[in-house]
């Protein structure tokens, strides 16, 4: 018997034949979107938008093919309400006027990482229609064009991973919040380039598909031509392991969860197989099943119910129906992902399917106010053992029952064979869940509105010039030319604002130590945003300014963090002003000779017991009226001639 | 030089020797070693570069230089191919709505095809969009028309929108008058957007004392995508159609970027006034007929329409006069234009001149020719909304003096098809001015008001 129970300590990815492959989107920074002229910014706060509201209508392709999870939100009514900010979209964005030509600078930066990843380009690039039905693209496709084939990244370990296509393709809208049958999208986003990185399934450990998306992020930056922060990036996954099935996983944003949603498929898919051995052991095929799976409607059992949810239900005249899946007694409640049983599998089904809220099960029952007596009852009614079957109960509207105990059913009944091929979303705790049906291959057609663009010479020679660098080569250039010891280097690599930090130094270091500018990104800043410091306020042009000002010696670095808490405040503030206040307040050197002064004459008795190692005390009673406004360095140095005086005088 | 779906030079020549045709699974071998495997495509871009278009397995397209040496091999026939598709389990087709229309009598309902696509399929194999055609298969795709009523389906011809032409229109108009003959409630006309409000303001003629609605639909997003406008706007024709107790041709489409509502257009006022949005087409110089909301079902009329159900009785007066012209003057024009289509034989000019209806003087002596020689010039205003007024300056008078019969608010458009329909049928000027000037299917807004004027939406 499986232990329902899951100990993810007993299982290990490695042994268990797992094979991954990611889909890596990057949005491009480019100054405008793929097929328009609006730029490739994101509305923050109030801005002034039209909205306006469309339905999508599933389009059938000539054997009759409709994509169901798109069928059923059209027949749901499902209304998309599409907010169009002025500054960022137009007619294009709102699918009321054809798209332009491809932007020819994200082919250029798509083909220059292609190069990077040693992929072969297309001799000419064509535009498809990959249709996506969930209103985030007013069209209901995503248009997409692959630009190369094949190649490879070596990662820092030494191993070889396969890339099998590289894609631009535009960014979907994004979602503003759903509220019933209304779904709201914000087209901001929408149409800005995306460069999408497929790997080959030649992952096969959770750390190395964070080593991996890793190494290619890197790379993608290293270009210094996309975007950076939060959503800028996602990964897609293709999970499989020994045994199990191909699983698409969509929308892992954090890098850092990538690992464990890895290694969550891995155990489910193990899980599921466990759940198929321990049904075959049972003796439970699929034909056993269907002969013996029984749907009745058990309404009447709960007339007088205590629970609220059923209650609820037939009072607005709606049924309650249960079905008798043979042979499962006990294997609902086996754990599948922490947290998530082999009955949250069916009930995902049944919410897809049927469109109902959720099931109740035999392995939590009783609970939610249905009573021992009612499953009892339930169990006589379906002629269902309770140590042998397991039950299934939903209430709803009958037809919405009736199809999602269909669903369940035929889940249970591909519990007998393994892994049923699954499109899941990813969760924030690592788990995922049932989202739709694999897509099938035949939702692509091309997009006639926009002519194929040719990869000329030219084209490509534009791109050799802009090709990144892998990550290694740069660590070794970091450390040569700007003198950062390899760990310092190996913290910038990690920095988004890599390209800044290379053009302030290439600007200001031989004013200000490369060392100390670096230190800014790897030290200062990420130290302050763990201390809850609003460092998104925080923009290129104010580091290039407090770097200026320490330049220009117009102010000390100490009083660098004072000025970046400030301008952290707000993200309307003035970095000069924050800059010239603090430079207002620098003393001149007089003046610190006279405080110390003050504080030698103050301490000069154990000046005189305890020689220059009163240094500190002498600092102590000095820096909290200078800090800031002098550098500490000059004080001690005033303060030890000070000294010095004292003890020669 | 060879040329082969699309493909031409050496590209076509390698298919031609490979015996390729699209929708064939093929390898494409190049002497560097580089190896690609797909579906050969159509090549639909007009260009005679030589690459050949390959559907990848994963079902996105690319395209492979022919350099010398290049070899092409087919794999698979598209025939194969197809079976292959078919057999791995051919889909069972779903339809979009379970439920079927309740029974009981519904009006009738025709539904004339000229062109465009309301409905379609999309091969995925070659990426070519099938269109639906048959009662059907538009049944299949806006399963929700079923509800309103029977629906019959025909298609008459299948052109662009571009190629329309009058004898088409008498096509139409004939076939429209059978139609309402055989006991339709109403007529829906699906036709290419470009050209639909002439196409409407020919019916609007020809069909006098129209007994039933006759609605003109398009779409301006193809019916192959998700997106498109060509559902709603079917759903909104023939709710129009079936259920409005208006008596007139309208055309009846989105009436803004949202899936809110269509408007059904009086034929004889609207324009098509903006390239791609879906609420291109406007009423100019009067409100729309009607307001019409799908998902309700609901139709509300705006103004009074020129007619009520089986008021009257049809008359089809058809045929429309080919040597009619439509010029818009530009500053400079010269009076040679005018003079060639005298000397060509033209019997009827529709200007569309500046503002109150003015063109430069110096194209008084050849209009006042044209006419002489019985030659019918109307005047109407490139301005569109407002009517033309020729007695408020000089050059006005001296055009009315000329003979000009001046256009009133008509559009520029609907003056063309009026003038060309009146010509078919008389021949002394006198009678043309007469009949011109006459109301005959709301062309003409007596009073126009303050509100029947685009403004922007500024706040405060």
């Amino acid at each position: 018997m499986v232990d329902p129970k899951l100990d993810t300590s007993r299982y290990d990815p490695r042994s268990l034949g797992l094979k991954v492959g990611l889909e890596i989107h990057q949005q491009l920074d480019t100054r405008h979107k793929l097929f328009c002229n609006c730029p490739t910014k994101l509305v923050h706060g109030e801005a002034e938008e039209d909205i306006f509201y469309r339905r999508l209508r599933p389009t059938r392709s000539e054997l009759g093919e409709v994509d169901v999870a798109a069928l059923f939100e059209w027949r749901k009514g499902r209304i998309y309400e599409y907010h169009a900010p002025l500054n960022c979209s137009c007619l294009v964005e709102a699918d009321e006027e054809p798209p332009h030509e491809l932007n020819r600078e994200a082919l250029v930066i798509a083909l220059a990482i292609a190069k990077a990843l040693n992929s072969k380009p297309v001799d000419e690039i064509y535009v498809m229609r990959k249709i996506v039905i969930d209103g985030s693209n007013t069209t209901g496709f995503q248009r997409t064009a692959i630009v190369a084939l094949g190649g490879y990244i070596d990662l820092p370990s030494g191993k070889r991973i396969g890339i099998q296509t590289i894609a631009v393709e535009e960014d979907a809208a994004r979602k503003a919040g759903e509220k019933g049958t209304v779904t709201s999208y914000m087209l901001d986003r929408m149409g800005i380039p995306l460069i999408e990185i497929s790997t080959a399934p030649d992952i096969t450990s959770p750390e190395e598909a964070y080593e991996t998306a890793h190494t290619i992020g890197q790379l993608l930056r290293l270009s210094g031509r996309v975007k950076r922060g939060i959503g800028t990036i996602r990964q897609d996954l293709n999970v499989s392991i020994k045994g199990g099935t191909k699983i698409e996983i969509k929308g892992v944003q954090l890098l850092d969860l990538l690992p464990k949603v890895v290694f969550y498929e891995a155990i489910r898919q193990a899980r599921l197989l466990e759940i198929r051995e321990e049904l075959r052991r049972r003796g439970v095929t699929e034909e056993y099943i269907a002969e013996n799976a029984v749907v009745k409607d058990v309404t009447s059992i709960f007339k007088k119910t205590k629970c609220k949810i059923i209650r609820k239900v037939i009072k607005k005249g709606g049924r309650v129906l249960a079905l008798r899946l043979p042979g499962f007694h006990g294997l609902l409640g086996v754990e599948v992902e922490p947290g998530r049983r082999f009955g949250t599998e069916l009930a995902d089904y049944a919410r897809f399917w049927g469109g109902v809220g959720g099931i109740f099960h035999s392995d939590e029952l009783p609970a939610y106010g249905i009573s021992e007596e009612e499953l009892a009852e339930v169990y006589k009614e379906l002629s269902a053992d309770k140590d042998k079957d397991a039950v299934v109960l939903v209430a709803d509207e009958e037809k919405k029952a009736r199809k999602a105990l269909e669903a369940v059913l035929d889940r249970a009944k591909y519990a007998t064979k393994g892994v049923p091929p699954e499109t899941r979303a990813a969760l924030s705790d690592g788990t995922t869940r049932y989202m739709r049906p694999l897509p099938g291959s035949a939702r692509m057609y091309p997009e006639t509105d926009v002519p194929p663009f040719e990869v000329t010479e030219d084209v490509l020679a534009e791109a050799e010039k802009i090709k990144p660098v892998h990550p290694m080569v740069k660590l070794e250039e970091l450390t040569r030319r700007y003198g950062l010891s390899k760990q310092l280097a190996k913290q910038l690599l990690h920095e988004l604002r890599l390209d800044l930090f290379e053009r302030l130094a290439a600007k200001y270091s031989d004013k200000v130590p490369a060392t100390y500018i670096a230190s800014i990104f790897t030290n200062l800043l990420r130290s302050l945003r763990r201390e809850g410091v609003n460092i998104d306020n925080i923009t290129d042009e104010d580091i290039e300014a407090i770097v200026k000002a320490l330049a220009e010696h117009r102010i000390p670095k100490e009083a660098v963090e004072e000025i970046i808490r400030k301008a952290a405040e707000t993200p309307s503030h003035d970095i000069n002003k924050i800059i010239e206040e603090v430079a207002s307040r620098r003393v001149s050197i007089e003046e610190v000779e006279k405080l110390v002064d003050e504080a030698v004459e103050k301490l000069k008795d154990e000046i005189r017991a305890k020689g220059m190692r009163a240094l500190s005390k002498v600092m102590g009673l000095v820096m909290p009226k200078l800090r800031g406004r002098v550098e500490g360095r000059v004080v001690a140095e005033i303060a030890k001639k000070k000294i010095q005086e004292v003890l020669g005088g | 030089m060879t040329s082969l779906y699309g493909y031409e030079g050496p590209a076509a020549e390698l298919v031609k020797e490979a015996g390729a045709k699209p929708g064939d699974l093929v390898e494409v071998s190049r002497p560097d070693g580089t190896r690609y495997r797909g579906v050969l495509m159509p090549r639909y871009a007009l260009s005679g570069k030589p690459i050949l278009v390959i559907k990848l397995d994963n079902g996105y397209n690319i395209g492979v230089r022919v350099t010398p040496g290049t070899r092409l091999r087919v794999i698979a026939t598209r025939e194969e191919v197809l079976k292959a598709a078919r057999r791995s389990g051919a889909p069972a087709v779903i339809p979009l709505i379970e439920e079927q229309p309740p029974p009981g009598p519904k009006p009738r309902i025709m539904i004339i095809g000229t062109g465009g696509t309301i409905a379609s399929k999309i091969e995925y194999e070659t990426g070519a969009v099938k269109p639906a055609f048959s009662a059907e298969e538009i049944l299949e795709a806006v399963p929700e028309i079923g509800f309103i009523a029977d629906i019959e389906a025909e298609v008459l011809f299948n052109i662009l929108s571009e190629n329309m032409r009058p004898e088409l229109w008498e096509k139409i108009a004939e076939r429209v008058a059978r139609h309402i003959a055989e006991g339709f409630n109403g007529i829906v006309i699906t036709h290419g957007t470009d050209t639909m409000a002439y196409t409407a303001a020919a019916l609007s003629f020809a069909l006098r004392g129209l007994p039933v609605p006759v609605a003109l639909v398009g779409a301006q997003r193809s019916s192959d995508r998700p997106s498109s406008d060509a559902a709603f706007n079917l759903h909104a024709a023939v709710l129009f159609a079936a259920k409005a107790d208006a008596a007139e041709v309208a055309v009846v489409m989105h009436g803004e970027p949202s899936d809110s509502y269509a408007l059904a257009h009086r034929g004889t006022k609207v324009r098509k006034m903006h390239t791609s949005r879906r609420d291109a087409f406007q009423s100019i110089n009067s409100t729309p007929l009607a307001r019409i909301v799908p998902k309700e079902n609901k139709i509300e009329m705006l103004m009074k329409p020129l007619r009520r159900r089986g008021e009257e009785e049809l008359r089809l007066e058809n045929g429309f006069e080919r040597k009619v012209a439509l010029i818009k003057y530009y500053p400079g024009m010269y009076g040679e234009i005018i003079d060639v289509l005298v000397d060509k034989g033209y019997r009827g000019i529709v200007l569309e001149g500046t503002g109150l209806g003015h063109v430069g003087e110096w194209l008084i002596e050849p209009i006042k020719r044209a006419v002489e020689e019985g030659v019918a010039v109307v005047m109407t205003s490139q301005c569109l909304f407002g009517r033309v007024n020729m007695n408020v300056y000089t050059t006005g008078r001296k055009l009315i003096a000329a003979g000009v019969i001046p256009g009133g608010d008509m559009l520029p458009e609907t003056a063309f098809v009026k003038l060309s329909w009146i010509l078919h049928r008389v021949h002394d000027l006198k009678e043309v001015r007469r009949i011109f000037l006459e109301n005959l299917a709301g062309e003409y807004n007596p009073r126009l008001t303050l509100r029947l004027y685009p403004r922007w939406p500024l706040n405060g």
